[in-house]
């Protein structure tokens, strides 16, 4: 381009900051919405499943830790009170604070993989694997595979979201410490921000369908 | 930026291919769309050919049965991932919406580039598979427990497509965040072209309906590596979750195909009708309705498959229910030809092609919907005669006129009208010939999908084959007319067919950022014969 440009704060097919924002916004709110599309389909599968063998999914959720599950719920929760906390703070042009409780957001998600890795790997040594791979005895109920099938497919989704979330958060603290943003333009923050509420809460509907079977 | 003034974008700006891979200009974008997904057109094409080619005399004649199965899973796979489902949006709906709308470009551009990286990206997983691995030979639906079992290319096969979902879910995220947030001045929701309603319409199914093939597909490359089991009876899994799962996205992902498919006719009608659009309304609405009611009738993909007797009959009745709008739909449009000053120039004869081709493939999708009669159609060539009516009569045959209609726009010179023309002929009649054939070929009974038939067939196939090769010549000839005309056409001027959307008030080929100054707008889109 020609360098002729006068310096813009937002895209030149913009009109304003705020324009902006309100497209960035309402373009993340559609993306959320086919999050919650791709979750509903396990959801839907799950009703299925459950609906068929009852008995199956009782006798297998015996096997999944509640207290990590609960501990990992608790985690998040806070790890989306300091997200909205970072949005306020920036939003009253407080760099310093928001960028801590970027930090504090990042460790609630580290902290939720490791508990995640015991998790598997406790499975994984148990021979408590998806489908094919099931080697584990002393299960009475048939096709339990498929209950840890379900387990292994959503939880490892959900942590990937989680993964792709830490580098979201990466990427805006490493923008937030070079000056990007302020009172005026916070635009980035606030959609990472919704993305991780809406991994926060997808998390919320998990917890209780895989660990706490009725 | 003032020096960008009347010069247009193909020379505004930084020239040279790499200017073209990395721009962000909706129009380039657009345009790379074009080409990909003409030259995708013409790779279906070919395998379509060799099918019927195939498919001519009963008995082997050219490929063995394993081969035969490839083709026409490649045939279809390309023709609904590579080419309809792109073509539209990515290539029209790219140049035309921001157009239309007084907008300087899409709202997120630097995304639109992605979307059009990740269609590549999906193709080049394809033909890896394609290429290098034994190929696929599932047919385009992937069913379980089948596409679980064979040896063929599946993985490839799902995993490019599911990268080609994400690329048409931004490109749905792109024009509706568009559509919200960068319309001109004075241009409210009901001056909005059809074209626009129509794209806008799609991108809401591709948003809502193609993240649920995504992890469908994905769960199915899973099946395959890992046994998961969803899909496998043997571990407690139920196959035909995955045909609930496959239409859940794909009956929606057939008005992702007709829906602006549509669009176009309701811009070639009243333009080259010189006369206002009749049912504005009844128009737009009626695209959000197909949109609405697109969602509730995949079940009736799975008559045959065991599906309750409650579920068959309400997924009937709602089959049924999509005919309401697209019945407003045609009766408008021929209600805006009544009276009116009708050219028949080359993109109207495709829009007017579009109507028969369109009435037949929608009135035999209905008896398609029908519970009792469905289940002698099932799975024969009733079916494929059916959808060839919906997707070639209808979107791709709409694709073609508006690639007339708006070429004068796209490349700032005039197309071949008589050769135009004769490909209309051809392809009508050759198209008309290859499928009317294949409806009588599936009322008597036969079987999509094999490789070979009973003689009392032979016929009908027969017929079929030949009515094949004038589609060819007919597409071959509008190609050539691109080609060509791009090169040496005439120059166009800025209206050549006195439309009254935005996208003509912009020069033929437009400026850098469309407008030398952004439009306002005080009226219709359609108010012919009101004001000069």
């Amino acid at each position: 381009m020609s360098g002729a440009h006068e310096h813009l704060d937002h895209a030149h097919h913009f009109e304003s900051v705020e324009h902006e924002f309100e497209a960035g916004k309402l373009g993340m709110w559609l993306f959320l919405v086919t999050e919650v599309m791709l979750f509903g389909v396990f959801f839907a599968g799950y009703g299925l499943f459950h609906y068929l063998y009852p008995e199956m999914f009782k006798e297998a959720h015996h096997h999944l830790d509640k207290r990590m599950g609960a501990l990992n719920t608790v985690v998040l929760l806070i790890s989306s009170l300091t997200m909205a906390l970072s949005i306020a703070y920036i939003q009253r042009d407080n760099v310093k604070r928001a960028k801590q409780m970027l930090l504090l957001t990042l460790l609630c998600a580290a902290i939720f993989m490791v508990v995640k890795y015991f998790e598997y790997s406790h499975k994984i040594h148990l021979g408590i694997l998806p489908g094919d791979l099931f080697k584990a005895a002393d299960f009475q109920a048939p096709n339990i595979a498929l209950f840890f099938s379900f387990y292994f497919v959503m939880t490892g989704t959900h942590g990937l979201h989680v993964l792709i979330g830490m580098a979201a958060i990466l990427w805006i603290y490493w923008r937030m410490g070079r000056g990007d943003f302020n009172s005026r333009k916070f635009g980035a923050v606030e959609f990472v921000g919704l993305y991780w509420h809406i991994v926060d809460l997808i998390w919320i509907f998990l917890f209780p369908l895989v660990y706490l079977v009725v | 930026m003032g020096h960008a003034a009347n010069i247009n974008f193909y020379e505004a700006g930084n020239k040279g291919i790499m200017s073209w891979l990395i721009t962000l200009d909706h129009k380039r974008i657009g345009l790379m769309y074009f080409i990909t997904t003409m030259m995708s057109l013409c790779i279906g094409g070919i395998f379509a050919l060799l099918v019927r080619l195939e498919l001519m005399f009963p008995g082997q004649q050219f490929f063995d049965p394993n081969t035969y199965n490839r083709l026409f899973t490649l045939h279809g796979a390309v023709m609904v991932f590579w080419f309809i489902i792109p073509a539209i949006p990515g290539a029209l709906g790219n140049f035309f919406l921001p157009l239309m709308i007084g907008a300087k470009d899409v709202a997120f551009p630097r995304l639109n580039l992605l979307s059009y990286y990740l269609l590549l990206l999906g193709m080049a997983i394809n033909l890896y598979g394609i290429l290098h691995g034994p190929g696929a030979d599932t047919g385009w639906t992937f069913y379980t427990p089948y596409s679980i079992k064979t040896g063929a290319a599946v993985v490839s096969m799902v995993v490019g497509v599911f990268f080609m979902g994400f690329a048409s879910i931004l490109t749905g995220l792109n024009f509706i965040v568009t559509v919200h947030t960068l319309r001109c001045p004075g241009l409210t929701w009901f001056r909005l072209p059809l074209f626009v309603w129509a794209i806008y319409s799609t991108s809401i199914l591709q948003v809502l309906a193609t993240p649920v093939i995504g992890i469908t597909l994905i769960l199915l490359t899973l099946e395959r590596t890992l046994g998961i089991g969803f899909f496998d009876p043997k571990l407690g899994g139920d196959p035909v979750l995955f045909q609930h799962f496959f239409w859940f996205y794909s009956h929606p992902a057939v008005y992702i195909m007709i829906l602006p498919a549509m669009g176009i006719i309701s811009e070639v009608i009243p333009t080259m009708s010189q006369k206002t659009i009749f049912g504005y309304r009844a128009i737009a609405y009626s695209s959000l309705g197909l949109g609405l009611v697109s969602f509730l009738v995949w079940g009736h993909h799975m008559f045959t498959s065991g599906q309750s007797e409650l579920a068959n009959f309400v997924f009937s009745l709602l089959t049924m229910a999509t005919a309401v709008p697209s019945a407003i739909k045609m009766f408008n449009w021929v209600a805006t030809m009544y009276k009116g000053s009708i050219s028949l120039a080359t993109p109207m004869l495709y829009a007017i092609g579009f109507l028969f081709t369109f009435g037949i493939g929608g009135i035999t999708g209905i008896m398609l919907g029908v519970l009792s009669a469905d289940m002698h159609f099932h799975d024969t060539y009733f079916v494929v005669a059916h959808f060839h009516y919906v997707m070639m009569g209808g979107a791709a045959i709409a694709l073609f006129s508006g690639i007339f209609y708006w070429f004068p726009k796209m490349l700032g010179r005039m197309y071949n009208e008589f050769l135009g023309k004769l490909s209309f002929w051809f392809f009508i009649v050759g198209f008309n010939v290859t499928f009317l054939a294949q409806f009588v070929a599936g009322l008597n009974g036969m079987p999509r999908r094999y490789h070979d038939y009973d003689s009392v067939y032979a016929g009908w196939n027969l017929i079929s084959t030949v009515g094949s090769w004038g589609i060819a010549l007919g597409i071959l000839m509008i190609i050539i007319n691109v080609v060509y005309s791009s090169f040496k056409g005439p120059k166009a001027p800025a209206n050549p067919w006195k439309g009254k959307t935005l996208e003509w008030a912009a020069e033929s080929p437009p400026v850098l950022e469309n407008f030398e100054k952004t439009p306002t707008v005080t009226s219709g889109p359609y108010d012919y014969g009101l004001k000069a």
